[in-house]
C-alpha cells in the first residue's frame, strides 16, 4: 500500500490532478478577492491614473512576453515527458526556470526605480495595491521556480521517471500564475 | 504495512491518517484548556471588575482586550477547527469510506506539522513585549493596522503569522479531504452511499477552500499595512478600513458553517445508532447540506449592519440570512423525524447529540433576531450576540465534540469510555452551560456591550451585576464540569475495557475494521453494498445492516 498516486482511483483521474486543481481553485479566490478588492476600492476614489502613469510600461510589456514564453517553454517541457525525451525535458525545464528568474529581475529593476523616485508603498493607495498585488504575484512566481528546480533536480538525478505526471502538474500551477499576470498587467498598467 | 516503525515515525512524524488525528485532538484540547482559562478570567472581571482574580491577579483593561482576542481567535481556530475537521475529518473518511488512508498521506503529515508551527506562533505571541494580540478576534482596522492604536506591535504581527499558517494547513488538509472522497472510496461507495458526516466534511472544505483567499489577500494587506507602511486600510492614506471588514466577513460566515457542519454529522451519525432507524431524509439533508454551502457566501455583510456601508445592502443580506435558516430547519427536522417512535438509547453519545439539537434550535432562532437588520442595529455588538454565537458554536464544538469523541473512542483507542462518568458530564456541562448563556441574553438586551471589561462603570448597567455575577458562577462551575471528561477519556485509554469491532453495531465502514484499526484499516478493502443507515431493515435478522455485509450470494454476484 506504499503510495496512492499509481494506485487505482474511483475516478480514474490521478488523485494529484485533483489536488491540484483544488488547489488552484483556492487560489484562484486569494487573486480574485485581491483584484476585486482594488476595482471596488478604485471605482470608489480618484487620483488612480496620474499615480499609474508613473509606472515603467515598456518593462512591464517586456516581462508579460517573457511569463507568456515561459508558459510555452512549460508546455513544450511537459510535451517532452510525453514523448519520453529526457534531454529535451532537461533542456525546457531550465528555459522556463530562466525565463521566471528574468522575470522576476526584471520586476525588482522596476521595483529599485519606481521607490527611488520616490513611488514607496507607503505613497498611497495606489502604491499600497501596486506592490501588494505584484508582490504577491512574484512570490508565486519565485514558487513555481523553486518547484521546477526540484524537478529538474530530480531528472538530473533520475528520480523523477516513476513520477513524471509531476511535470503536468507544476505546468498547471506555472500556466495559472501566468494567468493571474494576465489580469494584473493590464489592471495597473493600462488604466 | 507489516513493517515496524520507529518511535519517531510511529508517534511523531506519522503520515497514518489515524495518528494525525489524534495529534490535533491532543493540540485542540491543550488549546482548549488555554481557552478555557481565558473564559474564567474574562468572566471573574466581568462579575468581580478589578479585584484580585483567585489564582492570577489583577487584570488591566488592556490585558482584557488581549483576553476577548485570544479568547476567540483559540476557540474558533485552534479548538474548533483541529478538533471537528480536522480530527474527525482525519480519522474517519479513510475509515467510512473504505480506504486505506489518506490520497496524499505526506501532505497530512505537513499539514499537522505546520497547524503545530501556527500554534507555536501564537504561544510565542504572549511572550513578545507588548503582549499578544488585542484588536478583537475580528482584528477591524483601523485599530489592527497601526501598532500605536493597539498598543501592540509584534503580538498582532504574529496572530496574522499564526492565522496564515493556520490557513496554509488547512488549505492542505482540505485538499487532502476533497481528492480522498474524490477518488478513494472502496468498491460500491457511491456518493450517495456516503456517511452524512462524509458529506458535512467535504462541503465544509469546500466551503473553506473557496472563501478563505479573500481573507488571506486581505491578512497580506494588514500585514503589510503594519509592517511596510502601505495604507490600504487607513483614510489618511486614501484606504478603506471597511474592506478589511468585507474580506473578513466573506470567510467568516462560512467559516462558521465550516464549524458547524462537521457538527451536525457528527449529530446525524450518532442519532440513527442509537435510534435503531434509518436517518430521516438522507438524500434532503444532503441538498440542504449543499444549498447552505452556497448561500453562505452571500450573507456576509449581515455582520455589518452598523459598520456605515450602504444601508441599501442592508435588505438584501437580511433576506438571504433569513433564507439560509431554511436547509438548516431541514436539517433540524430530519433529526427530529429520525428519532420519532424510535426506540432511543440513551448513552453518552446520545445524550450529547441531543443537547447538540436542542441547543443548536435556540442558537439558530435567536439568529433570525440578529439576521434582521431592524432588531440587530439595537442589539449588535451586545452580550445578545454572545449569548446567540456561544449557543450555536458551544453546540457545534463541544456538544457535537463529545458526541463525536464518546462514539468513535472505542474505535480510536480500542477501548469503551465509562458510561457513568460520560452521563455525569453530560447533565454537569448541559445545565450549567444553559445557566451560563441563557442569561446572557438578558444581559445583552438590557443593552451591555461586548468587549467591556468593567460594567460598573456604566451607570445603566449597574443593576445587570447580579445576573453577571451569576453568569461567571455557573461559567466556572461549566469549566469545572468538564473534570470528569478529562478523567473519563485518560483513565478509559488506559484502563476502559476493550471495545469489540463494532460496539454500537452501526453499519458505516469503520466499524468493519479492527478497533484500534491497524496502519492501513482494513484487512481487505471492503465492498460495500448500500446506504449507511439501513437499521431494523426487514431484510436483515438483526436490526443493523452493515453496508459492507451481502445479504445473499446472489446479491454479493449483482454488485
Amino acid at each position: 500500500m506504499n503510495s496512492t498516486a499509481e494506485t487505482i482511483t474511483a475516478t480514474g483521474i490521478p488523485s494529484g490532478k485533483i489536488g491540484v486543481w483544488w488547489f488552484l481553485a483556492s487560489e484562484i479566490t486569494v487573486f480574485g478577492g485581491f483584484i476585486a478588492s482594488y476595482i471596488v476600492v478604485r471605482l470608489g476614489s480618484s487620483g488612480w491614473s496620474e499615480a499609474a502613469a508613473h509606472l515603467n510600461f515598456s518593462l512591464a510589456l517586456v516581462n508579460t512576453f517573457v511569463l507568456l514564453t515561459s508558459s510555452l517553454t512549460m508546455v513544450l517541457a511537459f510535451a517532452a515527458v510525453e514523448g519520453g525525451n529526457r534531454k529535451r525535458l532537461r533542456t525546457y525545464l531550465w528555459l522556463t526556470i530562466l525565463l521566471g528568474l528574468t522575470f522576476l529581475a526584471i520586476k525588482a529593476f522596476e521595483y529599485g526605480g519606481e521607490i527611488a523616485a520616490g513611488f514607496t508603498p507607503g505613497a498611497g493607495i495606489f502604491w499600497s495595491f501596486y506592490y501588494g498585488m505584484t508582490g504577491l504575484h512574484a512570490l508565486h512566481v519565485l514558487g513555481g521556480v523553486v518547484v521546477n528546480l526540484i524537478l529538474l533536480f530530480a531528472t538530473l538525478r533520475g528520480l523523477l521517471k516513476p513520477n513524471e505526471h509531476r511535470v503536468e502538474l507544476a505546468g498547471l500551477y506555472w500556466h495559472f500564475v501566468d494567468i493571474v499576470w494576465i489580469f494584473l498587467f493590464p489592471l495597473l498598467y493600462l488604466t | 504495512m507489516s513493517e515496524k516503525l520507529g518511535f519517531w515515525r510511529t508517534y511523531l512524524f506519522s503520515t497514518d491518517h489515524k495518528t494525525i488525528a489524534k495529534q490535533y485532538f491532543t493540540l485542540g484540547l491543550l488549546w482548549a484548556i488555554v481557552g478555557g482559562l481565558t473564559a474564567y478570567l474574562m468572566r471573574w472581571q466581568l462579575a468581580f471588575p478589578d479585584t484580585e482574580v483567585p489564582g492570577w491577579g489583577f487584570i488591566a483593561p488592556d490585558f482584557y482586550n488581549m483576553l476577548v482576542t485570544m479568547h476567540g481567535t483559540i476557540l474558533v481556530f485552534f479548538v474548533a477547527m483541529p478538533i471537528l475537521l480536522a480530527t474527525f475529518g482525519n480519522f474517519l473518511i479513510p475509515l467510512m469510506i473504505g480506504a486505506r488512508d489518506m490520497a496524499f498521506p505526506r501532505l497530512n503529515m505537513l499539514s499537522f506539522w505546520v497547524f503545530a508551527l501556527a500554534s507555536l506562533v501564537l504561544l510565542i505571541s504572549f511572550f513578545v513585549p507588548g503582549g499578544a494580540a488585542s484588536a478583537g478576534w475580528t482584528g477591524y482596522p483601523p485599530l489592527s493596522a497601526k501598532a500605536d492604536y493597539t498598543g501592540v506591535g509584534w503580538g498582532i504581527n504574529l496572530w496574522i503569522l499564526a492565522l496564515a499558517l493556520e490557513f496554509i494547513s488547512f488549505l492542505m488538509g482540505g485538499i487532502n479531504f476533497l481528492t480522498t472522497t474524490i477518488n478513494l472510496r472502496a468498491p460500491g461507495m457511491t456518493f450517495f452511499r456516503l456517511p452524512l458526516i462524509i458529506w458535512m466534511q467535504i462541503t465544509a472544505a469546500v466551503l473553506f477552500m473557496l472563501s478563505v483567499g479573500p481573507l488571506i489577500a486581505g491578512a497580506v494587506m494588514l500585514l503589510m499595512d503594519r509592517t511596510l507602511g502601505t495604507t490600504f486600510y487607513l483614510p489618511e492614506g486614501g484606504g478603506e478600513p471597511l474592506l478589511w471588514q468585507h474580506l473578513f466577513w466573506f470567510f467568516g460566515h462560512p467559516e462558521v458553517y465550516v464549524i458547524l457542519l462537521p457538527g451536525l454529522g457528527m449529530v446525524l451519525e450518532t442519532m440513527p445508532a442509537f435510534s435503531r432507524k434509518p436517518i430521516f431524509g438522507y438524500r434532503p439533508i444532503i441538498y440542504s447540506t449543499i444549498a447552505a454551502g452556497i448561500l453562505s457566501f452571500i450573507v456576509w455583510a449581515h455582520h455589518q449592519f452598523i459598520s456605515g456601508m450602504d444601508p441599501r445592502l442592508a435588505m438584501p443580506f437580511s433576506i438571504t440570512t433569513i433564507i439560509i435558516s431554511v436547509p438548516f430547519a431541514l436539517i433540524v427536522f430530519a433529526m427530529i423525524a429520525t428519532l420519532w417512535r424510535a426506540s432511543i438509547h440513551f448513552s453518552t453519545p446520545m445524550l450529547f447529540a441531543l443537547g447538540t439539537l436542542s441547543v443548536f434550535i435556540l442558537g439558530g432562532l435567536t439568529g433570525i433576531f440578529n439576521g434582521s437588520a431592524p432588531i440587530d442595529i439595537y442589539i449588535h455588538d451586545t452580550y445578545f450576540v454572545v449569548a446567540h454565537f456561544h449557543y450555536t458554536l458551544f453546540s457545534a464544538t463541544f456538544f457535537a465534540g463529545f458526541a463525536g469523541i464518546t462514539y468513535w473512542f472505542p474505535k480510536m483507542f480500542g477501548r469503551m469510555m465509562n458510561e457513568t462518568l460520560g452521563k455525569i458530564h453530560f447533565w454537569l456541562t448541559f445545565i450549567f452551560f444553559n445557566a451560563t448563556f441563557i442569561p446572557m441574553h438578558f444581559v445583552g438586551l438590557g443593552g451591555m456591550m461586548r468587549r467591556i471589561a468593567n460594567p460598573m462603570e456604566y451607570e445603566f448597567l449597574k443593576s445587570l451585576q447580579p445576573v453577571n455575577e451569576f453568569i461567571t458562577v455557573c461559567a466556572i462551575l461549566l469549566l469545572i464540569s468538564q473534570i470528569p471528561f478529562v478523567v473519563n477519556f485518560l483513565w478509559s485509554m488506559i484502563r476502559g475495557s476493550v471495545a469489540e469491532r463494532n460496539p454500537w453495531q452501526a453499519n458505516t465502514l469503520e466499524w468493519s475494521a479492527p478497533s484500534p484499526p491497524p496502519h492501513g484499516n482494513f484487512e481487505t478493502i471492503p465492498v460495500v453494498y448500500r446506504s449507511p443507515y439501513e437499521y431494523s431493515s426487514p431484510e436483515a435478522t438483526e436490526d443493523w445492516l452493515p453496508q459492507d455485509r451481502p445479504l445473499t450470494p446472489s446479491a454479493a454476484a449483482r454488485q
